[in-house]
This record gives structure tokens, sequence and C-alpha cells, in this order.
């Protein structure tokens, strides 16, 4: 079957389209971008009209935890794929501290079939940069790449040792794959549960300082210096990590990095009276570090923006803030999130839809975030002005752990098409 | 709709005819205790109406009952607690509780029980300026100012120049609000 | 002024309105327990619960007596006996007591913030009787109650609070009470226990005691706590003692009639010398007597008007 998607407001930052035109998808690839496409004659062709939306490459997630292996009760492979294509996502790019955690090639093997026969959304694993993640040997790198992970990390629980750092960075340099590096100094951290400051101190809750996260960015920059290693800097959260990766980008360092929804649009005010849902890692930060993150969005320091998706179950959030594990969801609400981006006169929408497609896409090198013909045709359709309200009980995630429950946010996905395939369709 | 019950008359004469009613015979054993807020003033009135015409001093004391509320768990409003003074040992004496209005009996049923928590007097006597009726409690008051008959939907206020500025008894009808 | 608060979780969301409430309402509560019949019927047919996982013997004592003086009945349930042992969540343990009727639920928790789980989870009022590092709000009133007793007002005062602020739940409360009531609030220590953050609040920093000293109407005296791992901040409790200890000599500084509170059990010879904790000055006794009337307000409070 084939799909020409009518009048729609076509932006595709890979090739500079913003116009309103026409897309002919044919045999899962992009066909033709034009005015006024004719139907094609004796051909299954199926019209959608997308007057007054926007037609753009489907998103690309970086940073997304798909819990499977290990954790189904927090999210599956299934799941986790459709929450994905309900927030116009068709690629995610999925952490490995799963339980196994995904350390080999079987583990990979068994993600990416998993994928392929319940995902509805291209799936992307992301090797762990040690075995089992406990900072001691190399997972199996090589073998990881070969059976398709596109990255290596430890995500959660950062390498320590910079000696093994050091050594991970070459050795994963001839297979062209980045370290998606989550960058904290655990000693700094200590058992801190939210961001070090004012909050922090008014809630007698431990705090995790901005500079666990600089020390290990800082770090890793020289290490990437010393061995070329494409370095990717997750979720970053202050401005002391956007001052170290401007001047890193500047000097020519390898270095990519992406930020959160969340860190561009709360402080830790979200954790006043104890919300568990508004406890990740790392932390909400203060208005000034939000404000550096946007600037650095603005000005390309920051190349993406990705979620961290990271559902859990509503018994593991309702306890004791101390206890309740870090990490939000993301996947249904970043859309809306970015377009404050876009409202707020930030961004402007062909660059908020370049750092949720092409620009990810570079940087785990997956091809996709395109509407170029000849392209998989991997896109997402919405409507940038429609008001709704965040529902968590409505999510197709597992996860209802959002700080943003109640909110009422412009954009909403209307179709999402992965492979020339609607998987996802507002009803 | 409110209608006047009595003026300043009224109240001087339910003083004298208290202080008329008291054994004058051991006034040493007498402790007058107001409750909470006016039948405080009406208690220090008796209180200086004995010492003006007998020239003694009499002990006297304040209650606020509010601990001892029963219906406290209905109550929409939040009573607000006041100081409870009573300063001597009220074991064997003669107690004279003073109020300005009798409607349930609740209220004085609240100052016995929190009296009989300071010690056991010899006797507890009740004197109101207003006796409302709809009584739901065995408890009569021995000396009266004002009988009035009313129903329980109307309200019954007292003003005294110490709280009011004004001195006068009311009876308001609430037309089924 | 009207209290229509079903929980108190914190001095830090009470208004100076509401935490003089409280404070008026002790006083009060102050005269029943100086009657030979300590008891009066107020809460009568309410079920409190004293729900205690973390071992408090002072305070848990403090809040059942103020319990009963008010007529409630009361359950205790202590961290090795409770069901939260044998791996039960918070929330549930909440739901059970309140599903037995508890009308009112005081708890001490080891964690900063679970008073407030348990305040979003239930119906029943909630008092927080300190929890983790974050507040001990009945401490800071009973300290409130006994300044404004001995000093005739907080407002004006200079109110130093000495030793483990970052730690320390009783020195959040206090820093909030006394600074809504209009005291100007110092505190001082090792540069490591002192955050700096607390400034913003508008608390004044000291690191030396000799400094912080002068002027000073109140000493608070902070309690090393060993079992909350002080030790982990500075080198010794010798060193500690040296620099941070309160003896005569460091006390002329302040101003003469200075009270000087600690909310114990002192560590005698590490915060306080024992010559002070003897003295007239000191009031540490004096707070016990006035944590039952403070804990007696509190339970009075959040059980009346339509609150449940």
């Amino acid at each position: 079957m084939s799909l020409l998607i009518r009048n729609g407001r076509v932006i595709d930052p890979s090739q500079n389209i913003d116009k309103v035109c026409d897309i002919y998808i044919d045999k899962g690839k992009i066909d033709k971008i034009s005015k006024k496409i004719k139907t094609p004659s004796g051909k299954n062709v199926k019209e959608i009209d997308a007057k007054n939306m926007i037609v753009c490459p489907g998103f690309v997630d970086v940073h997304v935890h798909l819990r499977e292996p290990g954790y189904e009760y927090k999210e599956t492979i299934k799941t986790g794929c459709m929450s994905a294509a309900a927030g116009g996502f068709t690629s995610i790019v999925c952490m490995p501290n799963t339980n196994p955690i995904n350390d080999n090639a079987s583990v990979t093997e068994y993600i990416l079939l998993k994928a392929r026969t319940e995902g509805i959304v291209n799936v992307f694993p992301i090797g762990a940069i040690t075995r089992e993640e406990k900072g001691e040997a190399l997972a199996d790198i090589g073998e990881m790449y070969e059976a398709g992970c596109v990255g290596i990390s430890d995500d959660g629980v950062p390498v320590t040792n910079s000696n093994l750092m050091r050594r991970a960075m070459e050795y994963v340099k001839p297979f062209g794959i980045p370290l998606i590096i989550h960058a904290e100094d655990k000693y700094l951290s200590s058992d801190g549960v939210m961001n070090e400051g004012v909050v922090s101190t008014k809630l007698g809750l431990k705090g995790i300082p901005g500079a666990s996260e600089e020390v290990m960015i800082a770090r890793d920059i020289i290490l990437s210096e010393i061995t070329g290693a494409h370095i990717h800097i997750c979720h970053v959260s202050t401005a002391g990590s956007v001052r170290l990766i401007r001047d890193a980008k500047k000097r020519g360092v390898k270095i990519t990095a992406e930020a959160a929804p969340h860190h561009f649009t709360l402080t830790d005010e979200a954790v006043v009276d104890y919300n568990t849902n508004a406890k990740m890692n790392p932390p909400l930060r203060t208005q000034k570090d939000v404000k550096a993150i946007i600037k650095a969005l603005k000005d390309d320091t920051i190349d993406a923006i990705a979620t961290d998706h990271a559902p859990h179950s509503q018994d593991e959030k309702n306890v004791e803030f101390d206890l309740a594990p870090f990490g939000i969801v993301g996947l249904e609400t970043a859309l809306p999130l970015s377009l404050k981006l876009v409202e707020g006169g930030i961004l402007s929408v062909s660059d908020m839809i370049k750092k949720l497609t092409i620009k990810p896409s570079e940087i785990v090198n997956i091809g996709r975030g395109t509407l170029k013909p000849g392209a998989i045709a991997d896109v997402t359709i919405f409507d940038p002005e429609k008001e709704h309200e965040v529902c968590p009980e409505k999510f197709l995630s597992k996860g209802t752990n959002t700080p943003f429950s109640g909110w009422k946010l412009k954009g909403v996905v209307h179709k999402t098409i992965v492979s020339g395939k609607v998987v996802y369709s507002k009803n | 709709m409110s209608k006047k019950i009595s003026g300043s008359d009224g109240i001087k004469d339910f003083i004298s005819d208290s202080f008329n009613n008291i054994n004058k015979g051991n006034l040493e054993a007498l402790v007058v205790i107001g409750i909470k807020t006016r039948g405080e003033f009406l208690g220090k009135r008796l209180v200086s109406m004995i010492k003006d015409k007998t020239g003694k001093s009499v002990h006297f004391g304040t209650l606020d009952i509010t601990l001892y509320r029963d219906d406290f768990k209905n109550n929409k409003a939040w009573p607000q607690l006041q100081k409870t003074e009573i300063p001597i040992d009220i074991e064997d004496k003669d107690v004279l509780l003073v109020d300005d209005v009798i409607n349930t009996g609740r209220t004085a049923r609240a100052a016995i029980n929190s009296i009989m928590d300071f010690g056991r007097p010899s006797s507890v006597k009740l004197a109101v300026l207003v006796d409302r009726g709809n009584r739901e409690l065995p408890i009569q008051p021995d000396f009266v100012g004002i009988k009035i008959e009313t129903s329980k939907d109307e309200i019954v206020n007292v003003f005294i120049h110490e709280v009011d500025k004004k001195e006068e008894v009311e009876v308001i009808k609430s037309n089924g609000v | 002024m009207a209290f229509n608060r079903k929980n108190i979780l914190s001095l830090n969301e009470l208004t100076q309105g509401e935490i003089e409430t409280i404070l008026d309402t002790a006083e009060s509560m102050k005269e029943v327990s100086s009657r030979d019949v300590k008891k009066v019927p107020a809460l009568k047919g309410i079920t409190v619960v004293n729900l205690f996982l973390e071992p408090s013997t002072r305070t848990r004592s403090s809040f059942e007596i103020a319990e009963k003086r008010l007529s409630a009945d009361v359950l205790n349930f202590s961290s090795s006996q409770s069901s939260i042992v044998k791996g039960e969540s918070l929330v549930d343990t909440a739901k059970n007591l309140e599903a037995m009727g508890a009308t009112i639920i005081v708890i001490r928790h080891s964690m900063s913030g679970a008073p407030f789980v348990l305040a979003r989870e239930i119906n029943s009022s909630v008092i927080n009787a300190g929890d983790g590092s974050h507040e001990h709000p009945s401490q800071a009133l009973i300290d409130l109650f006994t300044i404004r007793q001995i000093k005739g007002g907080i407002k004006g005062l200079n109110v130093l609070i000495v030793g483990d602020i970052l730690n320390s739940r009783v020195a959040r409360s206090d820093i909030f009470g006394f600074l809504k009531l209009g005291a100007n609030v110092r505190i001082v220590g090792p540069g490591s226990i002192v955050p700096k953050y607390f400034e913003d609040l508008g608390v004044q920093i000291f690191y030396s005691l000799e400094e912080s000293l002068v002027d000073v109407d109140v000493v608070i005296m902070l309690r090393v706590q060993a079992e909350r791992k002080s030790l982990e901040f500075f080198p010794s409790l010798r060193e500690y003692s040296k620099f941070y200890g309160l003896n005569k000599d460091k006390l002329k500084i302040a101003k003469k009639d200075v009270t000087v509170m600690h909310p114990g059990p002192i560590n005698r010879g590490v915060e306080l010398s024992s010559e002070i904790a003897n003295d007239p000055k000191s009031v540490i006794l004096d707070q016990v007597s006035n944590g039952i009337a403070i804990r007696m307000a509190m339970l009075y409070l959040v059980s009346t008007g339509d609150k449940h």
C-alpha cells in the first residue's frame, strides 16, 4: 500500500524544506515531495489529509529505557514502542540497564528480535561499556556492535575508573559508535536524591551537586581529547556542564550532547511536597541551569532533545522520597514540552524538529530523521496548536510517573508512520 | 427579626438577686467562678457587690469549658481556647458557677465536670442571667435572672458593657434559615 | 485566629498566625497540666496512633502523655513491632491504621518527607514528630513557647543555633519558626555541616562560635548526632568540642540574660560543659514540661473543626 499525505506543512531540516505540499510514500520509502501530487493510478493509495498539520521526519529518541528483559512490570518493548509512537517517535535508542544487562550479543539479539516481532517502531539498542555495568572489565563491545548496538553506555552507573574509561574509548573508536555518557561522580552525589540547593536544604533531602555531573564531563572531555573517541553527553542538567561542552566543541572535541524536556521545563521547586514524580537523575536543577540549557539548545551546544524515558510502577513511586527510584516517563510529553520552546521564541519549529530528528539520528548514525527521497518512510504528523491536558492514565506507556500530570499543553501527534505504515493514529 | 427582652435593669436585678440568695454566713468558703466569656464579667460584678455590701473579698475564678464540650466533633467552627484560672483549692468550698444563658444544660454539665477535676467542693450552685428552656439534661439553675420560653431555632444574645459596649438581652427569630 | 489545618507537617508551611495560635493554645494546655486531675475529655473517642518508625523515647512519651491528658485512645506502633519490618509499605501501613479508626497519626520516620506521603494518601490527620533531617515541628514549637515565656516575645531577638545544621531537623524547624516570628537567626558550626544555602532564607552564617555569640539573646545547642553520621563531616568530637563546645567563658560574649537551650539528650562535655547544663540560664528541663503542653495543643488543633 502507498500513502499520500496531502496539504501538510512539510518540514525537513535535513533538506531545508519548510513548505505546504504533499508527500508520496511507496514501498515503505519516501518517493516524492512536491505540490499537488497526482494520485497514482492502478495503485492502492491511502490518502491522509494533513491540512493545518506539520509533517516531518519521525522523531528519534536517543535515550529510552525499555525495561525488557527483566523489568516487564515497568515497561515492555511492546508498550515502550507504543508509547513512542503515540509521542511521534519512530526510532528509539534503548539503554542497556535491563536484567540481564545488555552487555553481550545474545541480549542485544533478544531485544532486536522482540522489537521486530512486537515493537511498532524502530528499536536501536545501546550496549554496556563494562560487563554487568560493574565498571571492572570491558563488555563484549565488538560483538554487540555486530549484533546491532549503535553505541555503548553505562547509563546510571558511570565508569569510575578513569583508566578503564580511557580503554573503552580507545577500543570503541574503530567501530565508529559513540560512548553515551551518563556523567556523574558517585562520590560527589553521595546518596543524594535531588538537586543540592535551597530547596533540598529546606526539605532536608540529600543533595546531588551540579559538580558531580560537571566533574565527570570534564574528565571525559579530556579522555576524548587523548583518544579521539566520540562522546555523547546524556541529559545535560547544569549551566556548568553547558559551559564545558560549549568550550570543548569550540576546541574541536568530538562531543555531542542532549537535553531532556524536563530539564529545560522544570526546576527543583517541583520537588516541594516530596513529589516522587519529580525525582530523576540527574535531578531538576535551578532557574539558572534551565536558562543555560535553553540557551545551549538555541546555539547548538546541545544537539538533540532526548527524553530519558524511565518508566516505573506506581507502587515503586508511592513511597518515601528517599526510597523512590529515579526517573520519569517522557515519550508522550516530549513534543508538547519542546513546542513550548517554539512558543517562547527560543527555537524555530524547524530547529526544534531538527533536534528531534536528523540531529539525534546523526549522533548514533542510524540514517533516519530525514524525508529525502529514497529514505525509509518514517514520518510524524502533528497538530502544533491543538491543546490537551496531560492524563497519565491515558498514556500507552505502562509508566504514569510524570510531573506533568494535569498540565495543559499545545501539540498533539496526529499520525505516526514507520516504514510507510501508519502505526499510530489519534482517534 | 430580633426582640429586646431586657435592658441593663434586668442584668442589675440578676446580680442583686443572686447576692440576696447567697448564704452570707460562710463567705470564706464561697468561690465564684465565671464561665467564659460573659459569665466571667457577670461573676466579677457579683464579687464586687459582695465586697461593697459586706466588705468581704470572696474568691473568684474563671472557667473555659471548651475542652469539656461534647459537641466539638460536629462543631464546624473552631472553638478558641481561653484561659481557665482557679486561684485556690476548691476542696470543701461552695462553688457558685455564673453564666449568661442556660439552654440545653450541656455547658453547665461541662462546667461541673471541669470543676470536679479540680477537686471535691462541698457544693456547686449555678446562677444564670437567662434561662431559655429546652433542657436536654436534668440540670436546673439555682438562681435565674430572666426566664423565657424559646424554640430551638431562636438565638438568645446577651450583651454586656465589658465585651459588647452595651447592656441588653435579645431574642432573634431565625426565619427558617 | 482560626486553625484550619488538618495536618501539622512542618513549620515552613505554617503562617506566623498559625504558629501563634498553637503557642496560645499551649498556654491553656499548660494550665490543665497544673491541675490535680491532669486530664480533660477533649479528645474522648478519638484514636491517636503513634507510628514511631525510628527509635525515640522522649518524643513518643511526651506525645503519649499529651494524648492521654486529652482523653484520646492511644495506640503505639514502633519500628520493631510494625509490619513495615515485614516489608509492608508505609502507605499500606497507614491505610490499615486508618481503617482501624485512627483519627490522628503521629509519625516519626528516619526519612525526610515521610509524613507528606501519609498526608497525601490518607484522610486521618497527620502530625510530624520528626522526619529524617527535614523538620521536628513540635520541638521547635517548644523552643518558641519557652523563649516567649522567658523573654516576653520573639520579635527582634538574636537567636543562635550551634552545631550540625545540615543533618538536624530541629535546626530547620527552629530556623523557620524563629524567622516567621521575627527573630534574627544565626547559625554556626564547622563549614562542612553549615549549608551555605541557608543564607538565601535570611539566616546569618558564622564559622567562629565566639564571633557568632556577640549580642545573642538565645543559644540553641544542637546535639552532635553520632548516629546521623556527623562524624563524616568533622575530624573528631574532641576537635568539635574545642571549637564549638559552649562553656562559661565563651557564653560571657553573649548578652547578660542569654538563655541556653538544648533539645537533648545532651552529650555533656561535647556541646555543653556540665557547668552550663546545670546553670539556671539553661532551660533544658523547662522544655520537657512545655513539650506536653505544645503537643496537647497540636493534637487539639488538628482535631477540632470540620476536618474529618
